[in-house]
C-alpha cells in the first residue's frame, strides 16, 4: 500500500511534472489568497469555514511539498529549495510572509501614493480617501526650519550646503586633503553654523535660539552632541581604567548617574533646575543647555562602548608600548584606541544612532525639532487629523538619516578590516 | 669586567598573599649575556618584567644605568626607552604595518625625524632578513617573521639592554632558529642581553651566566660552563636532566 504511494514522493526523475503540479498548487494558494482579500470572492466557498480560510495555505504547502526536490540539477530551484523551502517548518514561514506581503503592500501603496493627494493648500484639497501629503507640503519650510524668519532662512540654507560639499569633496579627495576637511568640519564647522544661524554680527540679524527648530534643530543637536559626546566618553572610558581611585570612582559615579536617569528627567532639569543654580544676571542659552545636557548623557553610553573596546585588547600591548617607552598618553593615542575603537565602531554607530533619534525628547523643555514641528502642526485648528501623515514623514527622514549612517560606519568597518 | 648596568638587590615581590620572588639578588655587567631559566611559575617573566618596570617590586633595589627604580621614579619612560623588550607572543601592533611598528616609538617617544626613523628601520630589518616584509601587516606574516620583527622594533629604540621573555616557545620549531640566529648576530654585536628561555643550546652558544629560578628564587647562578657540566644543586641537576 505504501510503497505505491512512492509516486507522490517527489524525486527527481519526474522533475518536470512535480514542478508543474508544485507551481498550479502554489498558484492555486496564491489566487484564492488574493480573491479572496482583494475581490470579495471566496473560491472555496463550498467548503467549511475554517477549512477555507486556511486553503490558501494548504495549497501553497502542498505545493511547496511537490517542488522541494534535493539537488534537482536546477539550479534557481535548488537555491529556492535550500533558502526558503528546506523543510514543512520553513516552506510554512515562506508562504505566511509571501501572504503578508501580498495583503500588506497594496494596502500601503494605495494609501501612500495612488489614494493620496500631494498638491493644494489646504485641508480640503484631500479629496482622496489615502494620505493627505497636502499637510506636509503645506508645512514644509516650518517642519524644515522651524519658526525661524522666512525671510533669514537662506542661512540655514547655506550653513547646511557647505556641510554638504564639504563633506561630498570629502569622498573624493586623497587622505592628506581629507585630514584638513575632517579637521574643518569638527573644529571650524560648527562655528560657522552657530554664527550664521544665531547671527548678531557680520551684519547678521540675531535670531533667539526659541525660533530654530525643525530638521535643521535635529541636525544642530545631533552634530554638536556626536561631535561632543565621543571625546567626553573616552575621557571617562579611560577615567574608569585608572589606577588613580580619585579618577577613577568619580568616572564610575559620572557614568552611573547619566546612565541611570531617565533623558527626559536630564532635559527637564537642563532647562529649569540648571539655571537655580547659575549666579543672578548670567545666562545661558536653553539650547546650549539642551546640547550639553545630551552629550553628557550620550557620554555616559559611549564611554561603556569604548570601555569594552578596550578590555577586549590583549595586555601585550600594553607590555609593547610601555616597553617602547610611551607615556600613558601616547601609548593610548598610538597604539589602543585606534585598535579598540576599530573594534567598536558598531558601538559607536549604535550610539549615535540612538543620539539623533532621542532629539525629539527636546519638545519638553519647549524646543521643537522636526518631530515637535510635527506635533504643533498637528494641533493647528486647520490641520486637526494629519498625525498619521506627519509621523510617517518624520519616521521615514529619520529613517533616511540613520540609514545613511548606519552604512557608513559598515563602510568604516570594512576598511579598517583590511588592515588586519 | 665591565660596568654593572643592572643591580637587583634582595628584590621582592608579591602578587596579593603570593610571593613570586624571594631576595633576588642579580648583577649584570654591560655586553654580558645571561640566560635565565627554572620550570614554569618559578617567577622568571615576573623577574625581567622588573628591569623595565612593567611589574612593580615591594621591597629590595632595582637599578638601571644609575636609575633606582621605585614609586618615585620620574621618567620611567626614559628608562624604559633605553630597555628593550621581546615578548613570547610577540605583541606587534596589529593595525600598523612592520615598517610603522618598527618607527612609532623612535618618531614619537625619541623624536626623530620620520625620514632617519625609517632608514634605521629597514636597517634593523635587513638585520632580521625581512626587509621585504616592511609594507605588510603583523597579521600577514609568520610566528617565525613576527618574532623577528618584534626584534626589529625593539632595537629602533637603540636600547642599551636587551630583556628577552621566552622568544621562542610559541613558535613552530622549524621557525626557532631564525629567530635565535637573529639573537646570536646581536649578541655578537656586543649587545647586553638578559633571556628567559629554554633552548639550551642557545645558552651554551651565548651564555656568559646561567641563572636557574625554582619558587621564586635564584636557586643557582654560573659560569655557563660550570653550569652544564658542574650544577651544584641538586634542583638544578633534576631540571638539566629533564629539559636537555
Ligand atoms: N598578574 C599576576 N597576578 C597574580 N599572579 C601572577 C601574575 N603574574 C604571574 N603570577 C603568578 O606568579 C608566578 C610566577 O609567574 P611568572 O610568569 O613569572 O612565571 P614564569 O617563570 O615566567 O613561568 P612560565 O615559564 O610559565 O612563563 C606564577 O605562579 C603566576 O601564577
Ligand atoms: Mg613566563
Amino acid at each position: 500500500m505504501i510503497d505505491k504511494l512512492t509516486f507522490l514522493r517527489p524525486s527527481k526523475e519526474r522533475l518536470n511534472l512535480f514542478i508543474f503540479f508544485g507551481a498550479l498548487f502554489f498558484g492555486i494558494g496564491i489566487y484564492d489568497l488574493i480573491s479572496n482579500s482583494f475581490f470579495s470572492e471566496n473560491i472555496t466557498s463550498f467548503l467549511p469555514e475554517i477549512l477555507s480560510f486556511f486553503t490558501p495555505l494548504i495549497f501553497g504547502f502542498v505545493g511547496l511539498h511537490l517542488i522541494r526536490i534535493e539537488y534537482s540539477g536546477n539550479k534557481i530551484l535548488d537555491s529556492l529549495n535550500k533558502n526558503i523551502n528546506s523543510n514543512w517548518f520553513n516552506s510554512i514561514l515562506t508562504l505566511l510572509l509571501i501572504f503578508l506581503l501580498i495583503i500588506g503592500i497594496p494596502v500601503i501603496l494605495n494609501w501612500a501614493f495612488f489614494d493620496a493627494n500631494f498638491f493644494g493648500t489646504s485641508k480640503e484639497d484631500c479629496t482622496n480617501s489615502g494620505a493627505c501629503w497636502v499637510f506636509i507640503n503645506v508645512w514644509f519650510e516650518r517642519l524644515i526650519y522651524g519658526l525661524y524668519p522666512n525671510d533669514q532662512i537662506w542661512r540655514v540654507n547655506v550653513a547646511f550646503i557647505i556641510l554638504i560639499l564639504t563633506v561630498g569633496v570629502a569622498f573624493f579627495v586623497n587622505q592628506k586633503i581629507k585630514k584638513y576637511i575632517i579637521i574643518f568640519l569638527l573644529f571650524v564647522f560648527p562655528f560657522i553654523l552657530i554664527s550664521l544661524l544665531s547671527g548678531g554680527s557680520f551684519g547678521l540679524e540675531k535670531i533667539a535660539t526659541n525660533e530654530w527648530g525643525g530638521l535643521s534643530l535635529t541636525f544642530i543637536i545631533s552634530i554638536f552632541a556626536i561631535i561632543f559626546c565621543f571625546p567626553v566618553g573616552m575621557f571617562l572610558a579611560l577615567g574608569r581604567r585608572s589606577s588613580f581611585p580619585v579618577i577613577r570612582y568619580s568616572s564610575i559615579g559620572f557614568i552611573e548617574f547619566w546612565r541611570g536617569v531617565p533623558l527626559i528627567t536630564v532635559l527637564f532639569m537642563a532647562s529649569v533646575m540648571f539655571p537655580m543654580f547659575l549666579p543672578d544676571g548670567t545666562f545661558l542659552d536653553k539650547l546650549i543647555r539642551v546640547i550639553i545636557a545630551i552629550t553628557l548623557f550620550e557620554a555616559a553610553y559611549m564611554a561603556e562602548v569604548i570601555r569594552g573596546g578596550l578590555q577586549a585588547l590583549p595586555r601585550g600591548q600594553y607590555d609593547a608600548g610601555k616597553s617602547l617607552g610611551m607615556s600613558y598618553w601616547k601609548l593610548h593615542l598610538l597604539v589602543i584606541l585606534p585598535q579598540a575603537l576599530k573594534l567598536i565602531i558598531p558601538g559607536i554607530a549604535n550610539t549615535f544612532l540612538a543620539l539623533v533619534k532621542d532629539t525629539p525628547l527636546i519638545l519638553v523643555v519647549g524646543l521643537l525639532e522636526l518631530v515637535g514641528m510635527i506635533d504643533m502642526a498637528k494641533t493647528n485648528p486647520k490641520w486637526l487629523g494629519f498625525a498619521a501623515e506627519g509621523y510617517v514623514f518624520a519616521g521615514l527622514v529619520f529613517w533616511i538619516i540613520c540609514y545613511a549612517m548606519s552604512r557608513y560606519s559598515i563602510s568604516l568597518e570594512k576598511k579598517y578590516k583590511t588592515d588586519r | 669586567m665591565s660596568e654593572t648596568i643592572i643591580q637587583m638587590k634582595e628584590v621582592n615581590k608579591w602578587f596579593g598573599d603570593f610571593q613570586v620572588l624571594k631576595d633576588i639578588n642579580l648583577n649584570v655587567a654591560e655586553k654580558q649575556k645571561i640566560v635565565v631559566c627554572g620550570p614554569s611559575g618559578s617567577g622568571k617573566s615576573t623577574l625581567i618584567r622588573c628591569i623595565n618596570r612593567l611589574e612593580e617590586h615591594q621591597k629590595g633595589q632595582i637599578i638601571v644605568d644609575g636609575n633606582e627604580l621605585s614609586d618615585k621614579t620620574k621618567d620611567i619612560e626614559k628608562i624604559r626607552a633605553e630597555v628593550g623588550m621581546v615578548f613570547q607572543q610577540f605583541n606587534l601592533f596589529p593595525h600598523l604595518s612592520i615598517l610603522d611598528n618598527c618607527t612609532l616609538a623612535p618618531i614619537w617617544v625619541k623624536k626623530t625625524p620620520k625620514k632617519q626613523a625609517e632608514e634605521l628601520a629597514m636597517k634593523q630589518l635587513e638585520q632580521v632578513q625581512i626587509a621585504d616584509q616592511a609594507m605588510k601587516y603583523p597579521g600577514q606574516l609568520s610566528g617565525g617573521q613576527q618574532q623577528r620583527a618584534a626584534l626589529a622594533r625593539a632595537l629602533c629604540m637603540e636600547p642599551k639592554i636587551m630583556l628577552f621573555d621566552e622568544p621562542t616557545s610559541a613558535l613552530d620549531p622549524e621557525m626557532i632558529k631564525e629567530v635565535l640566529d637573529a639573537m646570536v648576530n646581536l649578541a655578537k654585536a656586543g649587545m647586553t642581553m638578559i633571556v628567559v628561555t629554554h633552548e639550551m643550546g642557545f645558552a651554551k652558544e651565548v651564555a656568559d651566566e646561567v641563572v636557574f629560578m625554582d619558587e621564586g628564587m635564584i636557586v643557582e647562578k654560573a659560569k655557563t660552563k660550570e653550569f652544564f657540566d658542574n650544577p651544584k644543586s641538586e634542583r638544578t641537576k633534576l631540571f638539566l636532566s629533564q629539559i636537555l
